[in-house]
């Protein structure tokens, strides 16, 4: 028998009992709506997660200097300068996998408008800094090297500074007071948020390094009292990156083999990546369990085959009297099984993808609905249909006809 | 050569612990166009005959030739394509598929043929005209009376253009009129050269037939030739009344 016609006998005799069609599939319905929804509020909270490390900057690596050591006690990361500006300049030109290399130097300051007040955390750094965070000016323009060189008094303020400074008031132009010394504000940095920590990015200032050195914080000269922000070329260059700025300096540090470093790397793009690890065996697990109600959903079909079989006995009877071999029933009852589960799977997928949009729409969650995850799904329903629809298929091919016919 | 040769064809049945003998040794020969009735009371093994012709089953012993080849070997599927090629059946409860047009009830044989649509469509509605329902092949089953269903059964039986047609029962439930009706039906295909095999339990259904068969505890006991009834006279004169006739003599 023609395929298309068999097709056509299955719908045929669906629709005959709709709600009881749709009942069967329920559970193939919710199995692979869960799935769907699951996987795509997964890859969601994946997304937030890289978008929010993304927003720490791109391809970025953190040089800490290392740590001191008075009478035995070790101090941690940062606590000893041991990164010195000529490190700097080498990384800048040796370092062929790292595109922008720029310090930060951190100094904790009141900030003072004309009637406001506010602590915050006043950074030294250079314009290369806001290429490798990625970030933009808002309002005014950002630092600019000749700031740098001529240790301008000038600052560009985080959005929470300036709201707490300013409130609505445009402050590009104003004179702000750090340690009593005036700066005139030339920018404001647009929104970033928080950090994966719920750090405040954006309760930040931005002065130009020669000046935080002069001015803020006086530090050793030939040291940099603060961090190397580097920016890698690409994301697959981050560890090569790594490796490079980490081989050269222990190089100029004169580290041999058997010292440890006198420095510390962070590389922010593998810590993205755990986390999304994280997220991803967690989406695995919802949707294994997920998974399950779809074999439940199957043992469903089973079910309601069997008895649409045995309903259907003398009809088993009649296309076996005109013609109709073992394996025309066969594959009717199958295609019958097939044709459940996959329209199961399809409303499941509609179903899934609008649980997900609510469920974002409702707690904020970005949604990232997978191609790959919706076929596997629908495919996997339909392998469900033809195995849990094969023993009623055949128990259905397997009846003589005399008694298919004689059934009442 | 004869269309059905039976040469000692026995069937035995175990139900629980008893064996029960629904046909001994029987030996029949149907010649092709004949039009043959078998009769008996329930239990003398004429529906176990039927199914054993109709390939529905297999004999436990003897040798079953339909059209020359022997058939009582077969397994299930050689059976079904035999069935579909060489056989047509009309039951007693019409037996069609429910909630399905006359026209898709008809196209049923053809489409386990392997026929394609277009041919399927035009030889189910030449059947359904031959049986004269050309006004009604877009009915549901359940929308026509038990004459015209049987009628779509008969159309159903003939659409493959098979050489021989079981009846089993296929008056049973129907009235007198409709019986006459359909018994016309039959005499014209035996006329046209399709062998007819008919069971029934009626001597007046199987008055129409040209010859007839009784069995009894599962042996063949009469096996008269006979000149048929002419049902079409039967039915003018119903017609000619104008009110159903009772068709015994």
């Amino acid at each position: 028998m023609i395929p298309l016609e068999t097709f056509r006998v299955a719908l045929r005799a669906l629709m005959r009992n709709k709600m009881r069609s749709f009942l069967t599939v329920l559970g193939i319905i919710i199995g692979v709506g869960a799935v769907i929804a699951m996987v795509a509020i997964g890859e969601g909270a994946k997304a937030q997660v890289e978008a929010s490390f993304a927003s720490m900057g791109s391809n970025l690596l953190i040089v800490m200097p290392g740590s001191s050591q008075s009478s035995g006690a070790r101090g941690g990361f940062g606590t000893l300068p041991t990164l010195t500006w000529d490190d700097l300049r080498a990384i800048r030109r040796e370092a062929p996998a790292v595109r922008y290399a720029a310090v930060q130097l951190r100094s904790s300051a009141q900030l003072m408008s004309d009637d406001q007040n506010w602590a915050t955390s006043v950074n030294g750094t250079s314009p290369e800094y806001f290429a490798i965070r990625n970030w933009k000016a808002e309002r005014g323009r950002l630092l600019l090297d000749s700031d740098v060189e001529s240790s301008a008094k000038v600052v560009v303020l985080g959005a929470t500074v300036v709201d707490k400074l300013y409130g609505a008031v445009d402050p590009v132009g104003q004179t702000v007071r750090i340690k009593n010394i005036p700066f005139e504000v030339i920018g404001v940095m647009e929104k970033k948020g928080q950090s994966p920590v719920g750090q405040d990015y954006d309760d930040v200032a931005f002065v130009p390094q020669t000046t935080f050195q002069t001015k803020i914080q006086g530090g050793l000269q030939k040291f940099i009292s603060g961090t190397i922000f580097l920016g890698a070329m690409s994301t697959d260059a981050t560890t090569r990156a790594e490796t490079q700025v980490t081989d050269l300096l222990r190089d100029r540090h004169h580290l041999d083999s058997s010292a440890d470093d006198d420095f510390s790397i962070r590389n922010l793009t593998e810590m993205a990546n755990a986390q999304a690890d994280g997220m991803r065996t967690l989406t695995t697990l919802l949707a294994s369990i997920a998974g399950v109600s779809l074999l439940v959903g199957g043992i469903g079909i089973m079910n309601i085959m069997l008895v649409s079989v045995t309903e259907r006995t003398r009809e088993i009877g009649v296309r076996m009297a005109v013609g109709a071999t073992p394996l025309n029933i066969l594959l009717q009852f199958l295609v019958e099984a097939l044709t459940l589960a996959v329209a199961g799977g399809l409303i499941g997928v509609a179903l899934g993808v609008f649980t997900a949009g609510r469920l974002a729409a409702k707690f904020g969650w970005p949604t990232l609905v997978r191609p790959d995850i919706v076929v596997i799904s629908v495919c996997f329903s339909g392998l469900v249909g033809v195995v849990f629809g094969l023993y009623p298929a055949r128990k259905a091919s397997q009846l003589d006809p005399i008694d298919a016919l004689r059934y009442e | 050569m004869a269309l059905i040769e039976l040469d000692k064809v026995s069937k035995v049945y175990r139900m629980g612990d008893v064996e029960v003998h629904a046909m001994r040794e029987v030996s029949l020969a149907v010649e092709e166009r004949d039009f043959v009735a078998v009769m008996g009371s329930s239990g003398s093994g004429k529906s176990t005959l039927m199914n054993i012709i109709g390939c529905l089953d297999r004999p436990s012993s003897g040798a079953y030739r339909l059209d020359g080849a022997e058939v009582s070997r077969l397994d299930r599927r050689e059976l079904a394509r035999v069935r579909n090629k060489t056989l047509g059946f009309v039951f007693q409860s019409f037996n069609l598929l429910s909630r399905t047009s006359a026209l898709e009830n008809v196209e049923l044989p053809l489409l386990y043929g392997g026929v394609a649509a277009r041919e399927r469509h035009r030889r189910a509605l030449e059947a359904l005209g031959r049986v004269g329902l050309a006004e009604r092949v877009h009915h549901r089953s359940n929308e026509m009376s038990g004459g015209q269903q049987q009628r779509v059964a008969v159309a159903r039986a003939l659409v493959t253009r098979p050489r021989l047609i079981l009846a089993d029962e296929p008056t049973g439930n129907l009235d007198s009129r409709t019986t006459v009706e359909i018994m016309v039906l039959f005499q014209e295909l035996a006329a046209a050269g399709i062998t007819v095999l008919l069971v029934t339990h009626e001597p007046d259904v199987a008055a129409y037939a040209s010859r007839v068969v009784v069995m009894r505890d599962g042996r063949i006991r009469t096996d008269t030739r006979q000149t048929p009834r002419q049902a079409a006279a039967d039915l003018a004169a119903s017609v000619r009344d104008d009110e159903p006739q009772e068709v015994s003599a």
